[in-house]
């Protein structure tokens, strides 16, 4: 056995490794051969450790060192001090802009974990999800290998039940119940997928798992095929996410050769292999009936449900689809127990949930609370609240199909049913945070441009029906709006939900529907004032110099096309119709003088 | 074909490398090395190594072994610190690779500090010979 004194995590996780992670591997590799430490000192690559804004991260065990934005050169200094000498190099440890004075040494000193709990995220940032010893010393496989051996298919499928998972992919049916569903129906063949089709705007949960921890999902695969009979699983992943694609075949690979795959598992009856299905990009394919059509060869359209995936599914067979969230709980709980999963959470929404933080928000990343956590306590004391002091507005989630959450309901817990209740949804865990300067029609606008985009065309609702939306959002956002445009929005609203054959276009009015309920009056100063509120839409507002201007010509020379007039010295003017208001005067001008109205 | 035994083989072993990794580390016993300039060139680097391969020989997988700066005393270097759970800190002092596999098989395996390479003593001595 060798003892490595320390281990140089490196994060690998797409954030990281679009900062930089794998040059700061390679000058890791050489500074530590190059300073004869390599016997004593440890690097791996792992995958996201969540804080993706303070990317690229590096953290040193044992002392759990957290370095933010390291860059390639800063190595050399980690090598020479701390890895040499044993001093921590102070000035590249991440500080949590609070405890400025206080500098976090160890992860759980700081304030973006201390209040995560972390399941589905527990080997994302600890192991390295290459190497599978490592998720086996992490109690990797254990749950497949004493099911096995020690529990019936049954009994899986009680230990899931009785723990009440909900599906983490947005809709929150009970995983358990799904299961015994598909293991009731007769059949030879089943499938089991993995729905890794994470497509709504700035979510990120599902490629996190699997880049972090790809093994925690194969393993739960297997399970569940041994629950419900089957001994075939596909993952369904986007060719949009290479290094998650690129570590799953890499896991599959070691599990075949561990024999955690493949015939005969552990030397059981049991047999089951996983196959990897790209998809090309269609946001509809993470619906399952369109997901499901699509592996099998055909373009990606849904299909009337009933018959559901349980009994007619993949090739007409019956079929059990989760989520990749879903299934990286699923090895934990049978470890751990449903009364252990039940501890965390909520009576009706058991466990934790991943949610990618993203918007204006100062800790951009990926987080794990427990159900129940409320907003505010998401936002703030883990996101670190708003940057630039300005203002909260809402907070999107549930994606394209969710809605926006006002500042008077921040304090909602998050579970499945309290959000369904104001108006938005779980989601797949997308939460996009707005702040003053977001004009709530236009994020509507915004979402709805990206259904319209993705919708699949098979049924008219969808197709016609969120086109027409779309076109009176434009119409207001261009100061066009018309009386009756919000009755218009509502009623189409109400027919696309209640006739469109896809959870794509059900959903698709919800960003609508809900900044109209809470942010009416921004609707209304667009339709009737021709004003928006949060001097966002370009056509509703001009540029105005004020009496605060110099006459420094600064704007005047970053103006591209010569709207800005006047002497040195002398407040200068701005030609409202020349100006295409491209905000560089703005950023220019060093009084301040330059304001929208 | 792996059967469950191997998997629990394999499930020990790299925990046992992986260990440090883990932020709950109760049981944990620490070895602090001094590598600031005065220590390693006192030979520090040396003794830290003597500790690493005799806690590897032994399997001592719930040891950690790291390094810190000067604590000021640099004529007793090359110095290390045993943290042991419950216990008293103890500082030892004129440190060699002899010493240092010592009060591996001494203080952390079988749980009674080795006296005589203790500060105090050391301390007392130096004083000792001052005065004479």
């Amino acid at each position: 056995m060798i003892i490595y004194r320390s281990h140089i995590l490196v994060c690998g996780g797409t954030g990281c490794t679009s900062s930089g992670s794998n040059t700061l591997m390679e000058r890791f590799e050489q500074q530590l051969k190059e300073h004869k430490l390599d016997r004593e000192v440890s690097l791996v690559k792992t995958g996201c450790f969540g804080l993706c804004e303070a990317g690229p991260v590096v953290i040193v065990y044992p002392e759990g060192t957290f370095y933010s934005r390291v860059r390639p050169e800063d190595v050399d200094e980690i090598v020479s001090e701390h890895m040499l000498k044993g001093r921590i190099v102070r000035h590249l440890v991440y500080h949590h802009q609070e405890e400025a004075q206080e500098e976090g040494q160890s992860l759980n000193d700081i304030e973006f974990y201390k209040h995560q709990t972390r399941v589905a995220l527990r080997n994302c940032g600890v192991i390295d999800p290459e190497n599978i010893d490592e998720y086996i010393a992490f109690d990797g496989y254990k749950a497949l290998a004493t099911a096995l051996t020690q529990q019936t298919p049954q009994e899986v499928v009680d230990i899931i039940k009785a723990s009440g998972l909900r599906g983490r992919g947005g809709g929150g049916f009970p995983t358990g119940l799904k299961w015994q569903l598909c293991k009731d129906v007769p059949g030879e063949k089943k499938f089991v997928i993995c729905n890794a089709d994470e497509g709504d705007p700035g979510a990120f949960m599902d490629r996190s798992v699997l880049e972090g921890d790809p093994h925690a999902v194969l393993e739960a695969m297997a399970i569940c095929g041994y629950a419900v009979g089957a001994d075939e699983g596909y993952i369904y992943v986007r060719a949009e996410y290479p290094i998650a694609v690129n570590r799953l075949k890499i896991a599959i690979h070691k599990a075949r050769e561990y024999g955690l795959l493949g015939s005969k598992i552990l030397g059981t009856d049991f047999s089951f292999d996983v196959h990897i299905r790209l998809g090309a990009g269609a946001f509809v394919c993470g619906e399952e009936m369109a997901l499901m059509t699509s592996i099998e060869g055909n373009r990606g359209e849904p299909k009337p449900k009933p018959p559901f995936p349980a009994t007619q599914g993949l090739f007409n067979l019956p079929t059990n689809i989760n989520n990749v969230e879903t299934y990286a709980n699923i090895p934990q709980i049978l470890i751990n127990g449903a009364d252990w999963f039940r501890s965390m959470g909520t009576e009706r929404s058991p466990g934790t949930k991943v949610f990618a933080l993203g918007g204006k928000i100062n800790n951009t990343g990926l987080v794990e609370v427990s159900m129940g956590t409320p907003l505010r306590q998401v936002i703030y004391d883990i996101g670190g609240g708003i940057p630039g002091g300005k203002q909260f507005k809402a907070v999107q989630t549930g994606g394209p199909s969710g809605g926006c959450i006002p500042e008077s309901l921040i304090d909602v817990p998050i579970e499945y049913d309290s959000l369904t209740k104001i108006g938005s949804m779980m989601g797949s865990g997308g939460m996009i945070v707005m702040d003053e300067d977001n004009c709530m029609v236009d994020i509507a606008r915004f979402f709805l441009d990206f259904t319209v985009d993705e919708s699949c065309g098979k049924c008219t609702p969808c197709r016609v029906g969120t086109k027409r939306m779309l076109e009176i959002l434009d119409r207001i956002v261009e100061g066009k709006g018309e009386e009756g445009d919000l009755e218009r929005l509502e009623q189409l609203a109400e027919s696309i939900s209640d006739t469109a054959l896809c959870g794509l276009g059900q959903t698709a009015p919800n960003p609508v529907l809900s900044t109209i309920k809470y942010f009416r009056e921004e609707y209304e100063a667009h339709i009737k004032e021709k004003r928006c509120p949060a001097h966002h839409c370009r056509e509703l507002l001009h540029l105005e110099i004020t009496d605060k201007c110099r006459g420094c010509t600064a704007c005047f020379r970053v103006c591209p096309v010569g709207a800005i007039s006047g002497t040195a010295r002398e407040k200068h003017v701005i030609d409202v119709d020349k100006c295409i208001k491209c905000n560089s005067c703005i950023e220019k001008c060093h009084f301040d003088a330059i304001i929208k109205v | 074909m792996k059967s469950l035994a191997e998997l629990e083989q394999i499930r020990k072993q790299t925990l046992e490398r992986i260990n440090l990794r883990r932020e709950d580390k109760g049981s944990e016993v620490r070895v602090v090395v001094g590598m600031a300039t005065c220590g390693i060139a006192a030979g520090a680097r040396n003794v830290m190594m003597a500790f690493m391969t005799e806690a590897s020989k032994r399997k001592l997988s719930h040891v950690t072994i790291s390094q810190t700066g000067c604590i000021g005393t640099c004529r007793f270097e090359p110095m290390a610190d045993v943290f042991i759970p419950g216990q008293d800190k103890v500082t030892y002092v004129n440190l060699d690779e002899r010493k240092a596999a010592r009060i591996v098989s001494e203080h952390i395996v079988n749980g009674n500090p080795v006296k005589e390479f203790t500060i105090t003593n050391q301390d007392l001595a130096q004083e000792k010979g001052n005065a004479q």
